[in-house]
């Protein structure tokens, strides 16, 4: 592959090379760099699956468990990362289990390409064995799909899947390769990607929009910064640094936009959104102005939007133009990649301070201190908190691991109370909210940063979901730290059931297993803890262990998470309790 | 804000996924899809979606925003009935005797402007190009007589500002 690579400069002196589609697909991958696959083989991917037996000294491929895993690991690796990941299964069932890890990346923006076995062309519609329309289930998910059904589109359709799923706004890309295809031999030339057509993958930015924005920064007596991932997608947090310095503008990232910035930088005032901090979420509705930074104004950022800073003037720092005035209408938009539209304003600005301004939000900081967190992190009542064990988890890590969440109330709290100090370092689903995806994106997160601490904290709902990925960290020995925080509830459903359905416990109990049995069932390192004296020990020994390690925390079983803005309601109505 | 009448133009490639795309666009955010046209553009290799939807001009720019970001489709626009110049298609199937024993049926073919596509002893064929109205005038004027068979094409339309495709095109390569 080397030299297929070497040779790519000049492709009119490239050498083809007779060899089957399934070959050709191993060769694509490697000549897009990629060393890593996750998957689960079965009758329309097997001839792929063959080649994959003779390439295994340069294409590692983990069998997951479960083809969603297989996505969620493949996002895992992509978020932590960069790069693009990659997940592959058969047709059929193999497929469709898919799709959920494709919808959670397509809305979290995540790089990945999927591969699928289909069945040979002259079977497609007649209703065969593990037939199933996959791109026609899973175009609304992706960024792009396509179906190969002849040996000869496989370099160049494979080639288009990398680029478009890495480049501007990344995205998942499927591409579904019928069996005669990869049996077929064709004469293999790769050559990358380089444009599209149809395709802008980012906007170059408007001089003039970047004079007004700057224009309306400089004027600003309260401006309020709000980043999201594309600061982290952009690769721009060095921009975004220095922006924020030089403008001293308060700066508050949504739940995607965690580490982007160190935690613990003066100018970073926490989080925005339903269960983000009490002073961005108020001050949102206090600012004059709100300069949006690659995010796209979720609805569980903004609340109410009828209501959500009406007296402020609002810029846009987008790459995709279909994202600038879609929920909120803005006075600016600059549209482009991150890194070049910071990099871009940076000159125009004038060096500031906000004391004032920013005092409010340490005001703030105090009041939710005071009356919420540190009751979560240095709780006095008898249960354990989820806080305390986060903050634990802080003070072994020392700010430096790369923290991996499901869904629920264990995720607010994780993303509330978890330090950073490097960026690519929060990985949840954040935009479709997938139980289930903690455990496996942990093995994707830990393989692609196997120099780095990997913690997954996981409710013991979600842990269910994919548990039996626990089978990959046994197998590969992935020594990723899995905490799960239980407490024998779909804790975020009850939270609502108790605040909103006059505490009608609609199945959210859980009658539970024993999970430290099931860890010990696969040869995994386990404990459980359920007292607070021995939660500092325990989280210590889980932290200094070389091999993977499961631990258990009991923790108070009814305790909901605050601040919260209840749905539907304006930022400003945010309730501490 | 309130509805109206929106013609969606969408210049794209050729691509056997791209109507599902599209579609799925009106689908996920529950709007009717009105009349909708494919066929070749004035630009070799490129084609062109004629959509129109009844909705409001906010809607109506998210959908082209989104339809825009599909990775096939080179430029979205949209435009008012008033910025237009659009036609419909209509065939009409009639029992060939109507002709001789409905003398009023030869009026309505002449001041329809509608055309006599084919005749034979069983049935004759017009086809009726116009606005909406006036096709609907005619269907509504033939059916007392009896309608063998009816269809309307969608709308086709061109715009009377420039949709500079080419230009676009020529962009993409430099990029």
């Amino acid at each position: 592959m080397e030299t297929l690579k070497a040779q790519k400069k000049d492709s009119k002196s490239q050498k083809s090379i007779r060899i089957s589609g399934a070959e050709a697909i191993i060769h694509c991958l490697l000549a897009e760099g990629v060393d890593l696959i996750y998957g689960y083989p079965g009758g329309a991917i097997m001839p792929v699956y063959d080649e994959l037996y003779k390439f295994q000294d340069k294409l590692t491929h983990i069998l997951t468990r479960h083809e969603q895993g297989a996505t969620h690991a493949a996002q895992g690796y992509a978020r932590v990362t960069g790069r693009v990941g990659v997940a592959m299964a058969t047709s059929g069932p193999g497929a469709t289990n898919l799709v959920t890890g494709i919808a959670d990346a397509q809305i979290d923006s995540t790089p990945m390409v999927c591969i699928t076995g289909q069945v040979t062309r002259s079977l497609l519609g007649s209703d065969a064995f593990q037939e199933t329309d996959i791109v026609g289930i899973s175009t609304p998910v992706t960024k792009w799909n396509y179906q190969i059904t002849r040996v000869e589109e496989i370099p160049e359709i494979m080639a288009k899947a990398f680029y478009i799923a890495r480049s501007g706004r990344p995205g998942p890309v499927l591409v579904d390769i019928t069996k005669n295809a990869q049996f077929d031999e064709l004469d293999f030339v790769y050559e990358k990607c380089t444009a599209v057509r149809s395709y802008k993958p980012a906007p170059k930015p408007e001089p003039s929009s970047l004079e007004k924005a700057a224009e309306l920064i400089n004027s600003a007596k309260k401006p309020f910064i709000v980043f999201g991932q594309g600061v982290i997608l952009g690769e721009a947090e060095a921009e975004l640094k220095a922006l924020v310095e030089k403008t001293g503008i308060p700066a508050a990232w949504t739940i995607l936009g965690l580490s982007a910035m160190d935690t613990d930088h003066p100018l970073n005032v926490g989080m925005v959104g339903m269960h983000g901090n009490y002073g961005p979420n108020m001050l949102t509705n206090e600012c004059d102005l709100l300069i949006a930074i690659g995010m796209r104004f979720d609805d569980r950022v903004t609340g109410d939007l009828n209501t959500y800073a009406k007296q402020a003037k609002i810029i846009h720092f987008e790459i995709d133009p279909a994202e600038v005035n879609k929920n909120v209408k803005v006075d600016v938009a600059v549209l482009g990649n991150s890194k070049e539209t910071l990099s871009q304003i940076l000159p125009l600005v004038n060096k500031n301070e906000h004391k004032e301004w920013k005092a409010e939000f340490d005001k703030m900081y105090q009041i939710e201190y005071d009356t919420l967190i540190n009751n979560d992190i240095h709780p006095t009542k008898e249960g354990l908190t989820m806080g305390e064990v986060i903050e634990q988890i802080n003070m072994a890590s020392g700010h430096e691991a790369v923290i991996v969440s499901d869904v629920g109330q264990h995720q607010m709290i994780a993303c509330r109370y978890a330090k950073f100090k490097q960026s690519k370092s929060n990985i949840t689903s954040g935009g479709l909210g997938t139980m289930g995806f903690g455990l496996p994106a942990a093995i994707g997160a830990k393989m692609g940063a196997m120099d780095r601490e990997v913690v997954a904290i996981i409710g013991d709902g979600g842990y269910q979901m994919t548990i039996q990925e626990l089978g990959v960290i046994f197998q590969h020995n992935v020594p990723v730290k899995i905490v799960v925080l239980n407490n024998d509830h779909l804790g975020m459903v009850r939270q609502w059931q108790e605040l909103f359905f006059d505490k009608r416990y609609a199945s959210t109990v859980m009658t539970n297993p024993d999970f430290v049995k099931i860890a010990e069932g696969y040869h995994i390192k386990s404990r459980r803890v359920s007292e607070r004296g021995d939660l500092q020990e325990a989280v210590k020994e889980m932290m200094a262990s070389k091999d993977p390690y499961f631990l258990e925390v009991k923790v108070e079983k009814e305790d909901n998470v605050f601040p919260m803005i209840p749905s539907g309601a304006s930022v400003s109505d945010i309730r501490l309790k | 804000m309130g509805k109206q009448w929106y013609t969606i133009s969408v210049y794209s490639e050729n691509h056997v996924g791209l109507l599902n795309r599209i579609s799925g666009i009106f689908l996920k955010r529950h709007i009717n899809i009105e009349s909708l046209n494919v066929s070749k553009s004035e630009i070799e290799g490129v084609s062109k979606f004629t959509i129109v939807v009844f909705t409001t001009e906010d809607w109506t720019r998210k959908i082209v925003g989104q339809i825009e970001k599909q990775i096939e489709v080179i430029k979205a626009y949209y435009h008012t009935d008033d910025e237009t110049i659009y036609q419909e298609s209509a065939l009409f199937k009639i029992a060939s005797h109507l002709l001789f024993d409905e003398r009023q049926i030869q009026n309505i073919i002449k001041e329809s402007n509608a055309q006599i596509v084919t005749v034979n002893r069983e049935f004759f064929a017009l086809a009726k190009t116009g606005r909406r109205h006036e096709i609907d005038e005619m269907h509504d004027a033939l059916l007392p007589y009896g309608i063998m068979q009816f269809v309307r094409s969608g709308r086709i339309a061109v715009t009377k500002a420039a949709m500079p495709i080419s230009e676009i095109l020529q962009e993409f390569q430099e990029n």
